[in-house]
């Protein structure tokens, strides 16, 4: 007897509760929204707002607190200061430092009074305004880019209707992550975009094989109602899909556990896009090719 | 795809062992160098973020240079008017890279439009209007010839970024041009970060400017500038104090010699004082311009001015034979190496300005890499678990696969070069999973087909045909979002991205071809009824 998470012949009713999968994406969808205008707008980091990060980590305890009062009246006083890890500090300011000589006195001479030369300066990045600004085009560019071309794939590979639904799912799932990183108040760096994109490609890789059982019932069935033959495409794909969102999630979860401070923001919103992807995929992606369908369906009697 | 067995499983051994020599320097570091000529070179390339270093994105500021140009152009237009006898007044550079001046004869501008003909044919007139006392006109750059200059600024600006890193002896720098004027400059492992950026934050330029002690400098000072003359300031130390100051200089503009003219420059101890020097030789045009330059200009002073500031400004005594000359400033040994240096190496056609900066120190590049191999040891160990406990021996087949297929990307990456960054490591981890979800949706299919009946071969055979086009259309979607990241293309991102792509390539032949070559094998060996699934 092999092991089975999920048993054979479930029939799950999952286009039944299409409306309250959409009150849910709509409830987290508001979340995301208030909690963009609750932080002012997004938690832009240094890559598209321009800015200097610089990492710092002690030999012994301190707290951000102690390294506030250390800069103090210094440039970085409005710094943000962040810890990140064991006795190591972000120190995040929206000034560019082009300049050693501003760094070193705004950060260095302050910290060497203050700690005594016991900090060692891990990583510092400058990123000017020129830069962040033709990194947030093409940030918004690659993004939509991935979306059309998917969309074209699919279309080509499937029908419209199919591939309508697949990009729904996309849009919700990029919508929805990047309402997650504001509700965490992460900040929204180039490592987050990366993500995106990595739930794109990850939601539609979902989306396509329960879209591609949708296509071979109707083959076998051309009769059979489209709800119900989307119900049996979902729950025949379904121990697959749970299977590989759990393995996928899992190595995402050990990257977030064991993959440093540097990328964790990254993993975190890889989880929440490893659920919402698989989410999507069941109740966006196939239920709105329903109704598309429905539609579809009214357009015609119209006509007639 | 291919029938014969043999064949197939000939492939697959021919890549995992292709996959293992490329990876023989990565794994192994004391190889006898008697093997060397036999072996692959290239060791995986780690990034900046996993070793260490600096990432600098430079902006060639080519306007600035073009204006430069025109500021050059602006002077010899005026002594060429004068010498075909055209009256104007007011010509200066204007706003930009332009030429404004007032001709006053009303045959001015056919006579200027021919000067410009003869002797500049890069320029032309961009505007007239009727002013006051004559013609207003504006002349500029060409513009084909314009971009012309711009791309040959910047050829010849990233020409000097790679002689002053090449000054840092690191391993593998890396500048690379992008987009129309700026360039990217990798410098892996490098400590002197402050000493990188100053590097490109001096032009260098070097000039021979004559000291205007006809007007008083006090007068300029006051806003009175005489025509042709721009002050300019120079550090003068006070001997008895040891405290520098700054001191105006009232200089003619006209660079009568500049660092181009350079073939070395070198450090001295001068004088018994023990005074540190910098000597310059000129090439050999530059020393015979020297030569007469100082001999016109005996008894008068003349001021080196590097990057606007006056260094010093001797007075000449006699004519200088022999294209030496000597830069007695107030320096320090070190600041004097260091311009000898700049001047060595010469100067950039334009200014460059520092648009982005990263810098990680190699602790937390170590760090990095020690964590990221760390998770994914883990994530991969747990999905090699997971996969031996849900689908027993079947899911040991598939771990198989996924182990060629984390040393195919692996060696991929050594035999092109590839960097292998953080975000490579986590699109590493990413492949695990899509190729592990290629091995379930074949099981998952194979079972169901199992269920209605089928024998183990027929359920094998029709497991891998319909789950074929569906891997097939996964990869690809995830390629397709991929390669988009790859347009977007920068640094990290590339890394992700380039990574994953080969993953999933990698994971179309490991989860589909070797799996199969292995189940075929099994089953052409013994006779399975029943299969551990």
């Amino acid at each position: 007897m092999s092991m089975e998470l999920i048993k054979p012949g479930v029939n799950i009713d999952f286009v039944g509760k299409m409306k309250y999968a959409m009150a849910f994406s709509a409830i987290l969808f508001l979340i995301g929204i208030g909690s963009i205008i609750y932080h002012g707008g997004f938690n832009l980091g240094i890559d598209f707002a321009g800015g200097s990060i610089i990492q710092v980590k002690f030999s012994k305890n301190i707290s951000a607190d102690q390294i506030r009062t250390a800069l103090k009246s210094t440039k970085l006083e409005n710094s943000t200061i962040q810890q990140f890890g064991t006795n190591e500090f972000l120190i995040r300011t929206s000034e560019s430092f082009s300049d050693q000589n501003i760094l070193a006195a705004n950060v260095e001479q302050p910290l060497s009074m203050a700690f005594n030369k016991d900090y060692e300066i891990r990583r510092v990045e400058v990123v000017g305004s020129k830069v962040s600004a033709d990194f947030t085009r093409k940030a918004i560019i690659a993004v939509i880019f991935s979306w059309l071309a998917i969309l074209i794939y699919v279309t080509w590979r499937f029908e419209f209707r199919y591939a309508a639904g697949g990009i729904l799912a996309l849009v919700h799932d990029t919508l929805i992550v990047i309402g997650a990183v504001s509700v965490m108040n992460m900040e929204f760096t180039i490592n987050i975009l990366a993500v995106l994109v990595f739930v794109i490609g990850f939601s539609i890789n979902d989306t396509i094989v329960t879209l591609d059982r949708i296509r071979e019932i109707v083959k076998r069935n051309p009769k059979q109602k489209l709800g119900d033959i989307i119900n049996l495409a979902i729950n025949e794909t379904l121990s697959r899909t749970i299977l590989t969102s759990l393995t996928v999630f899992f190595t995402v979860l050990a990257l977030y556990i064991f993959g440093g401070a540097v990328i964790r923001d990254f993993a975190f919103a890889m989880l929440i896009g490893t659920v919402i992807g698989t989410y999507s995929t069941v109740y966006i992606a196939c239920t709105s090719v329903l109704l598309f369908e429905n539609l579809q369906l009214s357009k015609m009697k119209r006509r007639n | 795809m291919f029938k014969s067995l043999k064949l197939r499983v000939a492939i697959t051994l021919i890549v995992c062992i292709g996959a293992l020599y490329f990876l023989i320097p990565t794994f192994f570091q004391n190889i006898p160098s008697s093997w060397n000529k036999y072996l692959a070179k290239e060791k995986i390339h780690l990034g900046l973020d996993l070793q260490g270093g600096m990432h600098l994105v430079l902006e060639i500021d080519t306007d600035k240079a073009l204006e430069a140009m025109m500021e050059t152009n602006s002077n010899d237009l005026k002594e060429s008017l004068m010498d075909s006898k055209v009256r104007f007044r007011n010509l200066g550079k204007a706003k930009g890279a332009t030429i404004s001046l007032e001709l006053t004869d009303s045959t001015g501008k056919t006579a200027l439009e021919n000067v410009l003909r003869d002797k500049y044919p890069d320029l032309e007139i961009a505007s007239t209007s009727q002013g006051q006392g004559g013609e207003l006109v504006n002349i500029k750059i060409k513009d084909k010839r314009a971009v012309e200059l711009k791309k040959l600024t910047v050829e010849h600006s990233i020409e000097k970024i790679r002689g002053r890193v090449d000054e840092f002896n690191l391993q593998e720098p890396d500048i690379i041009p992008e987009g129309d004027n700026r360039v990217i400059v990798q410098l892996p492992g490098v400590k002197d970060t402050e000493g990188v950026k100053e590097k490109f934050r001096k032009t260098a330029f070097l000039e021979f400017k004559l000291v205007d002690e006809e007007n008083s400098i006090d007068e300029a000072l006051r806003g009175n500038i005489p025509e042709g003359d721009i002050i300019a300031y120079g550090l003068r130390e006070d001997k008895s104090t040891g405290q520098r100051g700054q001191v105006p200089y009232l200089l003619k503009n006209r660079s009568m010699l500049t660092g181009a003219s350079l073939k070395d420059a070198k450090v001295q101890i001068a004088d018994r004082f023990g005074d540190v020097t910098v000597s310059l030789t000129f090439n050999s045009q530059g020393a015979v311009d020297f030569e007469r330059i100082t001999g016109e200009n005996v008894r008068k002073r003349l001021a080196i001015v590097f990057d606007g500031e006056v260094l010093s400004a001797p007075v000449i005594q006699e004519r200088i034979s022999g294209g030496q000359a000597q830069i007695t400033g107030n320096f320090t040994m070190e600041e004097a190496s260091k311009l000898a240096g700049f001047l060595r190496g010469g100067a950039l056609p334009a200014p460059v300005n520092i648009l982005e900066e990263r810098t990680v120190g190699p602790s937390l590049g170590s760090d990095s890499i020690r964590q990221g191999v760390q998770a994914t040891i883990i994530g991969s160990l747990l999905v090699i678990l997971f996969m031996i406990i849900y689908y027993r021996l079947s899911g040991a087949v598939a771990d198989i696969a996924l182990i060629v297929n984390i040393l195919l990307i692996m060696a991929v990456l050594a035999a092109f070069r590839a960097t292998l960054t953080l975000p490579g490591i986590a699109g590493m981890l990413l492949t695990v999973g899509v190729a592990v979800d290629a091995n379930i949706l074949i099981f998952e299919r194979i079972r169901e087909e199992l269920r209605t009946g089928k024998t183990v071969r027929l359920a094998l055979n029709t497991g891998y045909d319909r789950a074929f086009i569906t891997i097939i259309d996964t990869h690809i979607t995830g390629i397709v979002a991929a390669v988009v990241l790859i347009f977007f293309g920068r640094g990290p991102i590339k890394g992700f991205a380039v990574t994953t792509i080969i993953g999933l390539l990698a994971s179309l032949f490991t989860s589909i071809f070797i799996t199969r070559v292995i189940f075929d094998y099994v089953m052409g060996k013994y006779n399975i009824k029943k299969l551990s699934i």
